[in-house]
């Protein structure tokens, strides 16, 4: 048994009545029943509620209502997370409804989605706060009984005293027990004692999302309330010089037209601040279709910007950002970072002596890596519902990090945060792009100006040329064999613009005696985000990759060549700061490597492996694909997985599968390019995206069995699968592929043949 | 503007509507039928798919002047219950990440079903290769599509 102090969860235990303007709204809210959907089964809503915690709140009749805290955008956590709840809590799944939780830092810890962390982070306290609720419902059968609690035990939501033949459902307890005192300690189930965790069940919002039922903030409506949507410049560095107001003022449904900052001049900026433009237009309108074509009416022109620096207050403290001025071009980009790779660079790690090292070798190889810029491209675009009025402001919208757009809110609108509301939409996607908020604070300053509720809405070549993009990165790795064909020096350096995405104490670091990571960026003023897996989606490529084409010229086989180094960073180390588990990362290519029957060959069927270790999970992936017309079709995908416990196996298969068909889609296609600051794609057309075509023909999904606490899914399958597909294509075609997207190396092959 | 009448889920609407307004925006906002999303406006991605006279449209790049007195069925009236097998295979399945494009992807497969009740995994691959999942729930898209076509040779 494992006791857990309540403390931790300090939070969840106020009560909505003891907050000032307490109770919550669920009035943008689709209650979701666990409960198999056929008309007759839908569960009986109770006449009262009783609130045992923040998460928890039990009727009279037995149903049991539990809030997911977290956004939600696709990774299912709002089935997930009320999993973990309804498992300690001891109820039966089909008497749960789940709600989600509005913004509410008050009652909720980390209300943030992304990092593949809300699993990981919300396990022990969602555990906590159902274990509670517990204790409670069983101390008040205790007090109402007369006998000690230590002998009352629960199934399924009741209450039983074997001893004394009581019994009470959860119900007949729940008003006693919302009133008693927190306990200061209780105990969590056993890991063999779960009933729902470890279980599949089905997303709570399955019947919602099939029927249509609006869910997104984009399709929410209030009485009066109207339609924007901004204009922001063509190009990255230029700004508005002028509008002519009277170009679209006067056209059907048109109300307002005007410029407007998002952000204001002295403003103190956090990580998730990010804007691209210093100022936009705004054209208020009656109905979606009528701005759209005011927007194309609008006569704008627009300058260049001057170059800007500011401040931003980051995950690693206060750093300055540099916005250049003047139009980039990505063939600019391109010459810049190639120059840029030969000049030093920042040393960020280094163990032994690489450079007698490496003058000692038998054989080295040195290879180049690049990626280009990407773009989100989630399917709902960009939008964000708002109504400001001169007192308070209601926000409703595709956020994963409200609380770090609470200060821009605050600042730009002139209104202190209580008086803002934040309410959380389902995001149809996220990716990363919905962790920057500042549709929220364009969409609150546009109410507030008009004095309407607003609800504001990016067209998809707004969402597309906005901004906010994975950088683009290039990487140079250089390994040394000795004559036996042992990895004797090890070198990679890494640059971006504006980042670099070396992580330098993951693999190989720690299994190699003469190691050197070393990196460097540079400034430009294309905004840039998180975007699935940062900066693993490009060095997990660039690294494994590299390690195939090492293990080839090491004349081994590839699963074979990376097991002997984690057995060397996992028997003796290098070095203390390494940043992974050895042993974790070594079952699961065991594990794939028998899930697919490695060694097995098919005709005409080219196999790819790698392996990566990033937001606290283990993947390893092999990948069979085979050319047809010169195309890659992929068939089958194995990948091994240790995320510890899971949750809901066939919610965490679906995840999986998503990551690796991205994977794919991204490796194959996926890039943003400039000329003269100005996104060469705008949407679908010349952007190309994954499709059913090119998605593989059957993916496995196998989860390593363990009891280590859960980690996250979201992001890790999805940096392995570029090296899995460049390595099955090198088998497929005879090349190395080192620049992403592998389309243009592949057409040129075609135009070879 | 224009008067025009429109026959939605079996239900006749008038409209004094901008005649080039596209179907979507005067579902969304005209209607009020909110299922029915915007993706991309140049028929590109899917996700505004209804059926039009049975058959799989791009609601974003049809003027609503093209569909008068037609008869449109959105995600909401493809069945009463949402008992479509479409609809019962899609939550079997548990399809949907962010389900966001999952309404075009239901109504691309019930205009697919309607000409082909029993198609291939190729025929299958084709007809939904113009419906974009961000997510990459492509194989339960497929898989869903193939146990709704079986329920409906029951």
């Amino acid at each position: 048994m494992t006791v857990v102090k309540t403390s931790i969860n300090r939070r969840s235990f106020l009560k909505a009545s003891a907050l000032a303007g307490g109770g919550m709204m669920l009035t943008f809210n689709w209650l979701a029943g666990c409960k198999p959907t056929t008309t007759k089964e839908v569960l009986t809503l109770p006449k009262e509620w009783f609130e045992m915690n923040s998460y928890i709140k039990i009727g009279e009749n037995g149903v049991v209502s539990l809030m997911s805290p977290n956004p939600e955008f696709g990774s299912n956590v709002k089935t997930s997370m009320p999993m973990i709840l309804a498992d300690e809590l001891n109820v039966d799944w089909k008497n749960v409804l789940v709600e989600q939780a509005d913004f509410f830092p008050e009652r909720f810890e980390r209300q943030f989605t992304g990092g593949s962390q809300g699993i990981r982070l919300g396990w022990q306290p969602l555990r906590t706060a159902g274990a509670t609720a517990r204790q409670m419902l069983t101390d008040a059968a205790a007090q109402t009984w007369n006998v000690p609690a230590s002998e009352i035990t629960t199934e399924n939501g009741m209450l039983i005293h074997k001893a004394s033949d009581n019994k009470a459902s959860y119900g007949e307890m729940a008003s006693l027990a919302a009133t008693l005192p927190v306990p200061e300690e209780v105990a969590l189930k056993e890991i063999k004692e779960f009933h729902i965790i470890g279980t599949s069940r089905k997303n709570v919002e399955g019947k919602n999302i099939v029927t249509g039922k609006p869910m997104f903030s984009l399709d929410h409506t209030k009485e009066g309330m109207l339609i924007s949507m901004i204009v922001h410049p063509p190009a990255f560095g230029m700004k508005v010089k002028s509008i002519d107001e009277s170009s679209v003022k006067s056209m059907p449904g048109i109300r307002d037209v005007f410029v407007f900052q998002n952000l204001r001049d002295d403003y103190e900026r956090n990580g998730f601040d990010t804007t691209s433009f210093a100022d936009m237009v705004a054209i208020v309108g009656n109905t979606t279709w009528e701005v759209m074509n005011a927007k194309k009416a609008l006569k704008v022109e627009w300058e260049n910007a001057p170059e800007k620096t500011f401040d931003v207050q980051g995950w690693r403290g206060k750093e300055t950002v540099v916005m250049p001025a003047g139009l980039e071009s990505s063939d600019g980009h391109t010459y810049q970072m190639e120059q840029m790779s030969r000049k030093a660079a920042q040393e960020l790690r280094k163990d032994g002596d690489p450079e007698t090292a490496f003058k000692k070798a038998d054989k080295v190889l040195e290879r180049t890596y690049t990626a280009p810029y990407l773009a989100h491209n989630c399917m709902e675009p960009v939008n964000c519902f708002a109504d400001v009025t001169a007192d308070k402001a209601e926000l409703y919208g595709p956020i994963q990090a409200p609380e770090f757009i609470m200060n821009a809110l605050s600042t730009s609108l002139g209104m202190p945060k209580e008086k803002i509301k934040i309410n959380l939409a389902r995001m149809g996607g996220g990716f990363g792009q919905r962790a920057y908020g500042h549709h929220m604070v364009e969409a609150a300053l546009i109410s507030q100006k008009v004095n309407a509720p607003v609800l504001t809405i990016y067209s998809r070549e707004d969402d597309m040329t906005y901004g906010i993009y994975r950088p683009t990165y290039t990487a140079t790795y250089k390994a040394a064999l000795d004559k036996d064909n042992n990895l004797i020096a090890f070198h990679v350096k890494g640059g971006g613009i504006p980042e670099h995405a070396v992580a330098a104490n993951r693999f190989p670091a720690g299994a190699v005696d003469n190691y050197l990571a070393e990196g460097w960026s540079l400034n430009s003023n294309i905004t840039i985000g998180a975007f699935r897996a940062p900066r693993s989606n490009f060095i997990a490529g660039a690294e494994q990759s590299f390690m195939d084409e090492l293990a080839e010229l090491a004349g081994k086989d590839p699963i074979d060549f990376r097991l002997e180094l984690l057995d060397r960073a996992k028997n003796n180390p290098v070095g203390e700061n390494n940043d992974y588990d050895a042993e974790r990362l070594s079952g699961v290519l065991r594990l794939v490597r028998e899930k697919s029957n490695w060694t097995e060959t098919r005709k005409n069927i080219h196999r790819g492996v790698s392996a990566y270790f990033c937001h606290n999970t283990y993947v390893a992936e092999v990948l069979d694909l085979e050319m047809k017309d010169n195309k890659p079709v992929v068939h089958n995908v194995y990948a091994a997985v240790d995320c510890g416990i899971v949750i809901n196996p066939d919610a965490a298969t679906n995840m999986g599968e998503g990551g690796i068909v991205d994977g794919i889609g991204n490796a194959l296609f996926g890039e943003m390019t400039f000329k003269d600051g100005k996104p060469e794609k705008n949407n679908f057309h010349q952007y190309q995206m994954i499709r059913q075509k090119e998605a593989p023909k059957s993916i496995e999904i196998h989860f390593v069995e363990n009891e280590h606490d859960p980690t996250g899914l979201g992001e890790p399958l999805f940096p392995p699968t570029f090296a899995a597909v460049a390595n099955a294509l090198y088998k497929a075609t005879g090349k190395r592929f080192y620049n992403q997207p592998f389309v243009h190396d592949l057409e040129t092959t075609r135009m070879e043949m | 503007m224009a008067s025009l009448s429109l026959n939605i889920n079996s239900k006749n609407y008038t409209v004094d509507i901008d005649p080039q307004m596209p179907l979507l925006w005067a579902l969304r906002d005209i209607i009020g039928l909110k299922g029915t999303k915007y993706g991309c406006g140049i028929a590109q991605c899917g996700a505004c798919t209804v059926l039009l006279e049975d058959n799989a449209v791009r609601s974003c790049s049809l003027p609503v002047s093209a569909v008068a007195d037609k008869k449109i069925v959105t995600i909401e009236g493809l069945s009463e219950d949402g008992d479509h097998p479409l609809q019962q295979a899609w939550i079997e399945h548990d399809v949907p990440q962010c389900g966001y494009c999952q309404a075009g992807q239901i109504m691309n497969a019930a205009g697919l079903l309607n000409k082909n009740p029993n198609p291939t995994d190729e025929e299958i691959e084709t007809a939904m290769n113009g419906n974009i999942c961000r997510c990459g729930t492509y194989l339960r898209i497929k898989a869903a599509i193939k146990t709704a076509a079986k329920s409906e040779k029951v």
